[in-house]
């Protein structure tokens, strides 16, 4: 894990000392609103419909026990007792006073945390593979990648009035666990001839306009990835729209212009400032290499699990992925019990997963895009332990990637921007298939409340756009979207539904799957293989 | 320069400027006019307008002023960056909806004179512009960055 020097430390000290001074001048009215916003904007700080969300970074979604613990803490002593973990693999509190905002700031600096650039219309926090240093499939770990990316873009004097928010991911196997293509630069580290370098893929995103990621690049090596980066982001600041914020994201210039008019300025910019001395020297990517070293495996650990309880056989098998070091695992625990709300922790829930953390799973955890919690080293022989303690506290639901292990958006019920509620429709849909849904297997359903499309609608195998009809709640059923590898964004079946309309429709859908599906055929190959007609039958007769 | 010198210009603009040579008072013409007619020293870039098309003339100008329709349009960081990376040493403006809280980023984007709309807080200025003890990237500015520190 990295760990802040003194200069890391002098630096995220001095933020919670500036957003104190401009919360007070906010405060005494020496600012006003429209002047305040954008700097709360810039500390993660959103006014809601009831109240003040607070949105914590978690870079790459790599926590500690110690700072877990910190957001357990921090929901029981400013908030309401839980936290939310977000699909940006960061977390948000949802009932702040503005007035607690610098000390809940102040808090999170002495564990190493912060909530710089979590909104605001610049580069956000930067995201990652959650099985980063455990997964067999990595050519290497892309999260010390991710961290040289996290301090550049850090207060970038250049980039911080982009024309709109600004998203990266970064991957290192091929197998897409980050949605890596639907982000405004999506990084796929590779190997050539020996070299760790970069391929670029510029202008994904989701919101209204979905779009899937060009590659620009085809392979930029560490030492020039910061002068490149710059120059995908100068010409997007220079050119990007400013005149309608839903046309502004990098996504529409690229589509705009076309992706080789981008890649030809991209080319120009770097070529005027490559030798500029912007880069970091080698040194410092192995510096902070060295640091995600991963712990010292134990090389005897058995590999065999007693597999004699039921209940535990269900989630070795639906929540426990391969390690690349024998006799050690990768476990997902659940923040998608059956009727719960997506993405949700308790503070003692929190303080559960950083106990285990610490005591079984070499004191990391990790936040993931589709909101659950990973403990990415633990051993095989600890699984049934781990395992008892979730289940004592509610977490051990075993459904990850099925079809209640729903991603959603805050919606309706605490976003100001929504027009219809997430978060029953969820709970509904949960309720629903908790009987059926192994029989399913893997069926990623996604939820937003709007179209600025938070909860990754286009992306669900199975995806739920909320939408307002004349006043009254509606929601259109997408099929056939994918955030990984075999990316590709859903299509509307048609009509929309109520509430519990549309959960009688994916019923209907699911039912046609289980008839047209052969062999191990997941619900996405067999939509891709049949289309949409069947389903569209299937729903509307 | 830490703290900036306060001028009062002719215009009855009132200039934060931090370099000490004389205020240049050539008034600035559009960069279609400057382009035009190549004998003046001074321009005004407009936020959409193309910074590179100075570069040739780099030498003969002793003040570029870039507008600020609002502090959210960040184009004038970038112009303000091409310019001195290409080498550009005169006076850098900044003019238009310019904050307080903005212009450490736009020190370090090269601007070296600021001409806002509505007053800066002095004190408040002085102390955003020492706050940060060193930055994490290199820029246009003589800061230098975190990684050269550790690194030499």
């Amino acid at each position: 894990m990295y760990v802040y020097d003194e200069y890391d430390q002098s630096i995220v000290d001095a933020r919670v000392e500036e957003f104190r001074d401009q919360v007070n001048r906010r405060l005494s009215g020496a600012m006003t609103e429209d002047q305040f916003k954008p700097l709360r904007l810039m500390n993660g700080l959103y006014l809601q419909l009831h109240a003040y969300m607070l949105r914590v970074a978690v870079p790459y979604g790599t926590l500690d026990s110690r700072q877990m613990r910190m957001l357990g803490h921090i929901a029981r002593k400013y908030d309401r007792g839980y936290g939310h973990f977000t699909t940006r693999q960061n977390i948000q509190y949802n009932w702040i006073k503005l007035a607690d905002a610098p000390d809940i700031l102040a808090e999170l600096a002495t564990v190493q945390m912060h909530a710089i650039q979590t909104s605001g219309n610049c580069i956000r926090n930067i995201s990652s593979d959650q099985f980063a240093g455990a997964a067999a499939d990595e050519v290497a770990d892309p999260r010390p990648w991710a961290e040289l990316i996290r301090q550049w873009s850090t207060f970038h004097p250049e980039f911080t009035y982009l024309p709109r928010k600004f998203k990266i991911a970064v991957i290192a196997a091929d197998e897409d666990r980050a949605a890596m293509r639907l982000h405004d630069i999506g990084i796929q580290l590779l190997e050539r001839d020996g070299v760790l370098g970069a391929k670029i893929f510029v202008g994904g995103g989701m919101g209204r306009t979905p779009m899937i990621a060009h590659e620009v690049k085809d392979f930029i090596t560490a030492d020039h990835l910061m002068s490149y980066l710059e120059a995908c982001l100068r010409v997007y600041n220079r050119y990007g729209r400013r005149d309608n914020i839903y046309k502004a994201r990098i996504k529409i210039l690229l589509h705009e212009i076309g992706v080789d008019a981008y890649r030809d300025q991209v080319e120009a910019e770097f070529a005027a400032i490559r030798e500029l001395g912007i880069d970091p020297p080698l040194a410092e990517l192995e510096r902070i290499t060295a640091m995600f070293a991963g712990p010292a495996f134990a090389t005897d650990a058995p590999d065999t699990v007693d597999r004699s309880d039921p209940d535990f056989a269900v989630w070795l098998d639906q929540n426990v992925a391969a390690h690349k070091q024998p006799g050690h695992a990768v476990v997902t625990i659940s923040l998608k019990p059956i009727g719960g709300i997506p993405g949700d922790a308790s503070a003692d829930q929190i303080d559960l997963m950083a106990d285990l953390a610490e005591r079984y799973g070499h004191d990391e955890l990790r936040v993931t895009h589709a909101q659950n919690i990973v403990l990415p080293h633990v051993r095989k022989a600890d699984l049934h332990s781990i395992w008892t303690a979730l289940r004592d506290a509610g977490l051990a639901e075993a459904n990850l990637d099925l079809i209640s292990d729903i991603i959603a958006c805050p919606g309706l019920d605490y976003c100001s921007l929504a027009n219809a509620r997430s978060i029953p429709l969820a709970q509904k849909i949960g309720e629903r298939f908790a009987g059926r849904q192994r029989e399913l297997g893997e069926l990623k359903l996604k939820i937003s409340g709007c179209i600025n499309a938070c909860g990754h609608h286009h992306a669900g195998h199975i995806g739920i756009l909320g939408v307002d009809k004349k006043g009254t709640e509606n929601y259109q059923l997408l099929l056939g979207g994918s955030g990984a590898e075999d990316v590709s964004l859903g299509k509307i079946t048609g009509p929309g539904f109520d509430e519990d309309g549309v959960v009688d429709a994916i019923e209907r859908v699911t039912d046609r799957y289980v008839e047209l599906r052969e062999g191990g055929e997941r619900f996405l190959d067999t939509y891709r293989r049949v289309g949409m007609q069947p389903f569209k039958e299937a729903i509307y007769g | 320069m830490v703290d900036p010198i306060t001028v009062n210009t002719n215009a009855g603009e009132t200039l934060l400027r931090f370099r000490d040579d004389v205020v240049h008072d050539e008034p600035a013409v559009t960069l279609d006019a400057f382009l035009g007619q190549t004998n003046a020293t001074a321009v005004r870039l407009e936020a959409g307008d193309d910074a590179r098309e100075l570069l040739d003339h780099l030498g003969q100008i002793a003040l570029v002023e870039i507008s600020f329709p609002t502090f959210r349009d960040g184009r004038g960081y970038s112009a303000a960056r091409i310019l001195r990376e290409a080498g550009f040493e005169g006076e850098l403006r900044a003019a238009g909806d310019v904050l307080v809280d903005q212009i450490p980023h736009m020190r370090r984007c090269g601007f070296d004179s600021f001409a806002p709309e509505k007053p800066i807080d002095g004190p408040t200025l002085t102390k955003l512009l020492a706050l940060y003890p060193q930055p994490y990237q290199k820029a246009a500015d003589a800061r230098v960055p975190v990684w050269k520190l550790r690194h030499g």
